[in-house]
């Protein structure tokens, strides 16, 4: 934990220069990807995007609490599956209507997260990760005994979410064009939480905690109100995953999809909130097309993290800081 | 129904028996070098592999066990010198990604390898067949060697780290590392022991359940993480609380396995209870690791100054 | 996706009445299980319907077959990505898949959609064959309650009394032991269900000791099979309980489970030693090819090839008519390798169903033979609820 700091540090620097430029860009190149349609078929690339948009929110969600209040989850997975499951769940009642499956699909979460978050943040460092699996897996078990709604065979919705019996979510590229709204929002909304007095401390909590708390902060409630935001965010991916497949299944909450969010938090760049996003692309991206070209895909990919980690201290990102040459120590 | 009790608390010992082997190295290597390693299981499984690979070769057990440990460590030693020991300063999330990629990594290569289908191995012929318990209940004796040969372990660890010299830097290291390392013990020989041992202990986890659990890419990944809820139940760097919470998983786990749907039986009709039953068998190890730490939120055992 | 063309480019032109549509390749993308100890099955189902092209000189229907394979990796919403890939992206003709009873849920619904023909070769679950049914699902393996109701009506009719059950816990497993109990009567001493992936079942074969069955049934898929298996032999119960199963002991499992597994029975539509000459060529054309005993997965996902090749021979090739392609699927126009086969209105088929029992052969491998016939032209009872007609 010696060398945290100056990653940390590095990070946020590294940030700082990144600016506005690479969000921009990031957003820039999703925004225009419907038009490069001339090079792949349209639907598969909305397809494509539209699922690396929903992951990139989880992800984004996620690097709130562990980039910014070193709050590693490992049961993050759990809110994308009760986001997903209000979609389903309502779904098979009947009802379609956005304004009442989003909120549904937003208060399931925060209320998962108040009532985990208030038990798991006694804890700290590894201890936090294994309880917050251990919540993730309950979850999970619940979801897979859930026979009315098809236990662990998952349910398939009949039709998409509509907006005043408006079907908004039928179009691919009206879809897409949500999808990536919801992320901008996402990215939006935490960046100025970061930015703001809630943010700074939560930041200093991570720092030091026995200062914050001198200095008169219950850290405490700061920390689960961010990871109840953190929550809430993954159940509107878990929302939006649900609509673009037509289909909920536990195993959007197994506990190998918690810790594939926190690895595309890592490889894109921790403590950054676009790094993620550009995390949770390269991720899917490497498993969509390296599992074309071979089913032993893996024994690649797994080189290739260790070496991200070995050479790119703070991910992604943070090779990419390194290789354009502004070396620090 | 006393002797199906008695049965079932042997079962949930040899499932607790089998953890602590995993879970003991797993918290020495988190203890003293401050390391998560989540490719803890892939040693497991390939202890299983390897000792199935030796036994088609030799076709003795005991020379199979013996060549999978050797060949365990030394691939142990290997990615100690290759990764981890870069790892060791690096931040706990730098830990998880990389050994994440570790097991992406070697469970493909297993596949490539070996092949997608299970392999099994024989159980040695000296110990195959079953004893009469009371009741004429059947027990295998594999697995009664098994708990056997767990204690052996448990017993020669409490000896090792509580009455010898490295031991007794093991637990320095575990409570103040930078301490050890400034009194001028050789550290990265320490760790290079600490991690060789623990990945052995596993594979030789890996090949003691071979005769029992079909060996197949992945078997590592599940049963890591059961190893990591022991280690956080009992107190990380701690060997005792990993044996004391190894046994209370294993117990927890088989009889709530066996009697859950018995027991809600007694407050709801039978179909109910056969769907919630299972359900919350398989729940039953993260409610009371949710509740150890909930009272006490550094594990059972906690290693002082952590 | 690994494009494995069949690149025997013979210039049949002359045998093609519409060359047009003959140069054009049939493109089929396959959907299977290829991460994960469930990759034995659906490594099986991509090599079955890759040696039924091969056998068919690369082509399908007169026209060059085109496969993409994709690894749904056993998550639903990867295989819905996956399957967008292959009918949006590749814009396959047929998608031929899945091994798994969850995934086809997730699939079924993007490939209809899209208007592309599905072909299941292994999971065929009840809703699809009744209520839910679909004109663009041809499912060439079963109704997934048929075989454990082969094994229901056979401990029926051998006069077992007493039974223990046991399945994982999910729609599949409770469907399993209603399937059974559909036609047993005897008494059932108790029905246990596991998590989904249990390993260890020492606990539970206590459990069957001490209740002393005549026959136990279980529902085990994959690794969980071979472990019970192993486990079961060493509790040495083998000698004192029947052991009846539904794919918990076939070709996938043998190699593993050997021995152990001598004298099981389980139940199919199908095994290798099923004596007829088409049967017996695929069998050893399959072994020599993959080194390895076919199973159920195997054959079914052949005779999906066999399927697309007579209905596409039927249509000319002409595939834009869809009535007319469905039309000509519905007739199931080839010569399956389990003999008898035709399609219900559900799309689903009616077939003969055995028992089978683990045998060792005499070159030291493993398989299933038929032990008895216990179903004859048998259809599921789902078809009376499906509106297709």
């Amino acid at each position: 934990m010696v060398e945290a700091a100056p990653i940390e540090t590095r990070a946020i620097a590294a940030a700082a220069r990144a600016g506005v430029a690479v969000p921009g860009l990031i957003f820039g190149v999703l925004a225009a990807l419907p038009a490069a349609a001339v090079m792949a078929p349209e639907n598969y690339l909305l397809a494509l995007g539209t699922r690396i948009m929903t992951f990139a929110i989880a992800a984004a969600a996620l690097d709130l609490i562990v980039g910014y209040g070193a709050l590693v989850s490992f049961g993050h997975a759990a809110f994308i599956g009760l986001g997903a499951y209000a979609v389903g769940i309502l779904a098979s009642h009947g009802i379609g209507e956005l304004l009442i499956a989003l909120p549904i699909a937003l208060a399931a979460s925060v209320l998962f997260a108040l009532a985990t978050g208030a038990v798991s943040l006694r804890t700290r460092g590894v201890y936090f990760i294994m309880i917050t699996l251990a919540f993730g897996q309950m979850i999970f078990f619940t979801a897979s005994s859930l026979a009315p709604y098809g236990g662990d065979d998952g349910l398939t919705i009949a039709s998409r979410n509509t907006l005043f019996g408006l079907p908004i979510f039928k179009d691919p590229r009206t879809l897409y064009y949500i999808v990536l709204a919801a992320l901008a929002g996402t990215f939006f909304l935490c960046r100025s939480i970061v930015g703001s007095r809630f943010g700074r401390v939560l930041r200093g909590a991570k720092e030091n905690a026995t200062r914050m708390a001198t200095l008169g902060f219950e850290i405490y409630r700061f920390q689960l109100v961010a990871y109840a935001i953190s929550g809430a965010l993954c159940g509107l991916a878990g929302f939006l995953l649900a609509n673009a497949n037509d289909f909920v299944s536990p195993a959007y909450m197994s506990w190998q999809r918690s810790g594939e969010l926190i690895i595309m938090v890592l490889l894109g760049g921790i403590g950054t909130l676009y790094g993620p996003i550009i995390g949770a692309a390269v991720y899917l991206l490497i498993a969509e097309f390296l599992s074309q070209w071979t089913e032993y895909w893996q024994v690649i990919f797994g080189p290739f993290l260790v070496l991200v980690v070995l050479f790119g201290r703070g991910g992604l990102v943070g090779l990419f800081a390194q290789l354009t040459g502004k070396r620090h120590g | 129904m006393s002797s199906l009790l008695f049965v079932q608390i042997l079962n949930g010992l040899q499932l607790g028996v089998l953890l602590f082997l995993i879970a003991a190295g797993l918290t020495l290597v988190f203890g003293v070098m401050d390391l998560i390693n989540l490719a803890h299981g892939v040693q497991y499984m390939l202890g299983a592999y390897l000792a199935v690979t030796f036994y088609g070769l030799t076709g003795s057990f005991l020379a199979s066990l013996v060549l999978a440990l050797v060949a365990t460590l030394a691939f142990a030693l290997a990615l100690e010198l290759l990764v981890f020991r870069q790892l060791y300063a690096r931040d706990h999330l730098d830990h998880v990604m990389a050994t994440f990629g570790i097991i992406l990594f070697v469970d493909q290569g297993v596949k490539l390898v070996w092949g997608a289908a299970p392999l099994s191995l024989p159980v040695p012929e000296l110990f195959s067949g079953s004893v009469t318990l009371m009741g004429g209940l059947l027990y295998p004796v594999w697995r009664l060697v098994i708990i056997g040969s767990g204690l052996a372990v448990a017993v020669g660890l409490y000896v090792l780290v509580g009455h010898t010299r490295v031991g007794m830097l093991v637990r320095a290291g575990a409570t103040n590392a930078p301490l050890v390392s400034a009194l001028g013990v050789n550290i990265n020989r320490l760790f290079m022991l600490v991690f060789g041992f623990g990945a052995m202990l596993a594979g030789f986890a890996g090949v003691m359940i071979a005769p029992i659990l079909s060996v197949e890419p992945g078997m590592g990944d599940a049963i890591l993480i059961l190893a990591f809820v022991v280690i956080v139940i009992g107190g990380i760097g701690s060997i005792r609380g990993a044996f004391v919470a190894a046994l209370m998983i294993g117990l927890v786990d088989t009889l709530g396995r066996s009697f859950a749907v018995d027991v809600l039986r007694l407050f709801m009709g039978p179909s109910p209870a056969r769907t919630v039953g299972p359900a919350l068998a398989s729940m039953l190890i993260y409610v009371l690791m949710a509740i150890v730490l909930t009272l006490r939120p550094a594990g059972l055992f906690p290693a002082a100054g952590r | 996706m690994k494009r494995i063309g069949f690149l025997v480019t013979v210039a049949l032109a002359a045998l093609a009445l519409t060359p047009a549509q003959a140069q054009d390749k049939l493109k089929i993308g396959i959907i299977t299980t290829l991460t994960g100890p469930p990759a034995v099955l659906g490594g099986q189902l991509r090599n079955g319907f890759q040696l039924a092209v091969k056998d068919l000189g690369g082509k399908l229907g007169g026209r060059e077959a085109e496969i993409t394979v994709a690894d749904d990796e056993l998550k639903p919403d990867v295989a819905v990505s996956k399957v967008k890939g292959l009918v949006e992206r590749d814009k396959v003709d047929f998608v031929v898949g899945p091994i798994f009873s969850n995934i086809l849920q997730s699939i079924m619904k993007p490939v209809a959609d899209a208007d592309t023909i599905l072909i299941s070769p292994n999971a065929g679950t009840s809703n699809f064959a009744g209520k839910e049914c679909n004109p663009n699902l041809f499912v060439t393996s079963y109704q997934n309650d048929q075989v454990h109701e082969v094994l229901g009506k056979y401990a029926q009719d051998s006069g077992i009394k007493k039974v223990f059950l046991m399945a994982p816990n999910y729609q599949a497993g409770k469907d399993s032991l209603n399937g059974f109990k559909h036609y047993f009567k005897g008494e059932v001493l108790d029905e246990v269900y596991v998590p989904l992936g249990q390993l260890d079942y020492q606990a539970e074969l206590t459990r069957i000791a001490a209740a002393q069955p005549d026959a136990i049934f279980v529902f085990l898929p994959g690794g969980m099979g071979v472990n019970f298996v192993k486990q079961f032999r060493q509790a040495g119960l083998a000698d004192k309980v029947k052991f009846l199963s539904a794919f918990t002991v076939d070709e996938s499992t043998l190699p593993a489970q050997q021995d152990a597994a001598l004298g099981f029975f389980g139940g199919a539509n199908w095994a290798p030693n099923l004596d007829n000459p088409q049967n017996q060529a695929f069998v050893a054309a399959y072994e020599k090819e993959y080194n390895a005993v076919p199973a159920t997965y195997a054959f079914q996902a052949y005779d999906a090839a066999q399927l697309i090749d007579s209905a596409v021979k039927a249509v000319n090739g002409n595939l834009s008519d869809k009535n007319a392609l469905r039309a000509a699927l519905k007739k199931a126009d080839f010569k399956s390798l389990r003999g008898k086969f035709t399609f219900n209105n559900n799309h689903y088929p009616i077939q003969d169903f055995y028992l089978v029992k683990v045998a060792k052969r005499p070159d030291g491998k493993f398989q299933t033979e038929i032990a008895e016939k216990v179903f004859t032209d048998y259809a599921d009872p789902h078809a009376k609820d499906c509106p297709m007609k």
